[in-house]
């Protein structure tokens, strides 16, 4: 056999049928639901009088329209409310279990996967959701769907895909202080563009990736899509093993040991073929911010407001343009100078222990900046109980940040967390589209510890000054 | 879904990069849980900040076709911008390039999409801008876009999608068919995967 991707060797030992000029059918291991994108594929379940195929692969959890609460009352949106009832009913007639709102595990849905140690390396993984990509960081491939491919896996547990081609994203070196994965994934989509992984599953390595976190690699694979690509992943190493480990939905016993066994296999094979290679000096990674609508248009913290008029391609013009009329930004503005009105930590990009953690090792003994108003999310009960054990919820309360219960909140405008017309966000979250966090809002996108010290200055602050 | 073969009419010039799903239908509109009554909804932002915003202009009404720029329906994966596009009326998008989860989406639903180079989009985009009423043709069978007058170029289009769009084919039905290979696949599955239930 051919030399392998990890991401071919996962696709491989999925595939159910292939067929000439037919995509393949490939079985899932785990799909992911929530209230937004499911009830139509509940109804076509219903209509066509089929069934969940296998709900005891299947899990869902309400984290989009929830709102961060009064979490015991009625929610303020009636039309919330129903989508949410909706998921409930859906769950109890199709036999899906549910972490609902008052659970101690419900949260984001890339939140709580792994941490119930259901995403496993070599797994393939969906969801009605972009940032399935999230759990790419297992070493498992898994990219997000639309509601009729929800209703096709519900039916089958299966999902004709075309094959992707392969892209590999290496990062070099050692990270610089301050130099977070937030910063890295917004590198290479500066890098990249938006559009440079469509088509592709992008596989990242290198020292940089081997050296973090597994919430790390995490806030990476989950920003992959904002490069185009459906899917990104890391092969599993100590550093994944030892965080599934022990874990409520995690091998235990033998079937640990035999699992460990199975995941060492999975890695690229020297030699296999990539159809792109972009290579990033890890040790070049700065503190970066978004000035734009689209998560590519971004600079270091130090650097200023890029002027439309300097990019070549007329067309760059014109978007750049458009996006500083929507963000009501001059060229040449310097980054540390931009007046913040919110702050949000959060998402299913940032929202996990560690990102609280280095949120709070910025915040502590400080306050947040008066006329700021500033809040931190965790992404699960879970870790919102961790986190209030560790004395981060009092840490971020005294400070003056607003420290609620677990959800998507501020990142996409779906609840009761959102900014007003006009108003200037440093937002941990995933996209600075127009709009994304409310009518008319402005977001700019940071790391926790870059959102954290925006807080307290009420602007943004290059952290290697602040300390 | 209903058999889709060729889309005949006049054409929407939304000549802008990266045109994600939140600007084609924001999120505080997918609160609902039916697949309809996103239409209204469509580019809600920039129809309502902009009043000759492209959609809003009356000689674009009932068009059929829009013409999009690069990396068109990037970001969320979610198909309710498909169902709100089709429900203002669109049948195909001719552009540039599309991202993935939006292209699976389309094909899903029925929405073709004509992906051609940026010179050709680019000149049916003036020609739209020009002549709002001017007819273009996206005609699957044959894969081409034309225009009276001998104008035609070709796309590219998935033979699997082209067979579902032009028989209006479920493709949870042909799965099923499988049904034995999805049976014996799931009797070789390792016992030491995980279950969210016991």
């Amino acid at each position: 056999m051919p030399p392998r991707t990890l991401a071919q060797k996962i696709w491989d030992a999925h595939l159910v049928h292939r067929e000439e000029s037919r995509p393949d059918l490939l079985y899932i291991d785990l799909h992911l639901t929530h209230e937004v994108t499911s009830a139509q594929a509940f109804d076509g379940l219903r209509l066509n009088g089929r069934r969940v195929r296998r709900p005891d692969l299947t899990i869902a959890t309400p984290d989009h329209n929830v709102p961060t609460v009064d979490r015991d009352k009625p929610f303020p949106d009636p039309l919330s409310q129903q989508q949410v009832d909706a998921l409930r009913v859906n769950c109890a007639e199709f036999d899906v279990p549910i972490f609902d709102v008052l659970d101690a595990r419900q949260g984001i849905v890339h939140v709580i996967g792994p941490e119930q140690g259901l995403t496993q390396p070599g797994m393939t993984i969906v969801c009605g959701d972009s940032h399935t990509s999230t759990h790419g960081a297992f070493g498992a491939l898994a990219f997000g769907i639309g509601t009729s491919e929800v209703e096709h896996v519900f039916a089958t547990q299966t999902l004709p895909q075309r094959r992707l081609k392969q892209m590999s994203v290496e990062v070099t070196g050692q990270l610089p202080p301050w130099g977070t994965p937030k910063d890295i994934i917004l590198t290479i989509i500066n890098r990249i563009g938006v559009g440079g992984g469509v088509g592709h599953v992008i596989e990242y390595r290198g020292d940089v990736i081997r050296n973090i976190s597994m919430e790390g690699r995490m806030t990476i694979c989950n920003m992959t899509i904002e490069g185009g690509a459906r899917a990104g992943l890391i092969a599993p190493d100590e550093t994944t093993f030892a965080y599934v480990k022990g874990r409520p939905h995690a091998p235990a016993g033998d079937d640990w040991d035999a699992a460990v066994a199975r995941w060492r296999t999975l890695a690229t094979d020297p030699g296999a073929a990539f159809d792109k290679e972009v290579v990033i000096d890890g040790t070049e990674i700065e503190p970066h911010v978004t000035w734009g609508t689209t998560p590519a248009q971004s600079v270091p913290v130090h650097g200023d407001i890029p002027d439309p008029d300097a990019f070549d391609d007329p067309a760059a013009r014109e978007t750049a343009q458009r996006a500083l009329d929507y963000q009501r930004l001059q060229p040449g503005t310097k980054i540390t100078e931009i007046p913040l009105d919110r702050v949000f930590i959060g998402s299913c990009t940032n929202s996990r222990i560690e990102d609280l953690r280095a949120a709070a090792a910025v915040v502590r003994g400080r306050r947040v900046a008066d006329g700021v108003r500033a809040m931190v999310v965790p992404g699960s009960g879970l870790v919102k109980a961790q986190a209030e054990e560790e004395g981060l919820a009092d840490l971020f309360r005294d400070a003056g940040f607003e420290w609620r219960e677990a959800g998507c909140s501020m990142c996409l405008g779906m609840n009761p967390d959102i900014l007003q017309p006009g108003e200037r966000c440093a937002s941990t979250s995933n996209r600075n589209f127009e709009g994304r966090q409310g009518p008319g809002g402005r977001t700019h996108l940071v790391s926790p510890p870059m959102a954290a010290a925006a807080a307290l200055a009420g602007h943004f602050v290059d952290l290697r000054e602040l300390f | 879904m209903d058999p889709v073969a060729t889309v005949t009419g006049h054409a929407i010039p939304l000549p802008r990069a990266d045109v994600d799903t939140d600007q084609i239908i924001p999120a505080r509109h997918l609160k609902r849980i039916e697949r309809t009554g996103y239409g209204e909804f469509a580019f809600e932002y920039w129809r309502k900040n902009d009043p000759d915003f492209v959609v809003n202009r009356p000689e674009y009404q009932d068009a059929p076709i829009l013409l999009a720029g690069p990396n068109f329906g990037c970001g969320s994966s979610r198909e309710h911008a498909v169902w709100a596009l089709q429900q203002m009326g669109l049948r195909a998008v001719v552009g540039t390039s599309f991202a993935d989860i939006f292209r699976n989406n389309s094909a899903k639903m029925g929405l073709l999409l004509a992906p051609l180079e940026p010179a050709d989009v680019g000149y049916l985009m003036q020609r739209a801008q020009d002549t709002p009423d001017a007819q273009i043709t996206v005609d699957l069978p044959t894969q081409s876009v034309s225009i009276p007058g001998g104008w035609r170029r070709s796309f590219e289009i998935d033979p699997f999608v082209k067979h579902c769009l032009l028989n209006g084919l479920d493709d949870i039905g042909l799965t099923l068919q499988h049904e034995d290979a999805i049976a014996a696949f799931e009797a070789q599955r390792p016992a030491l995967l995980p279950r969210t239930k016991r």
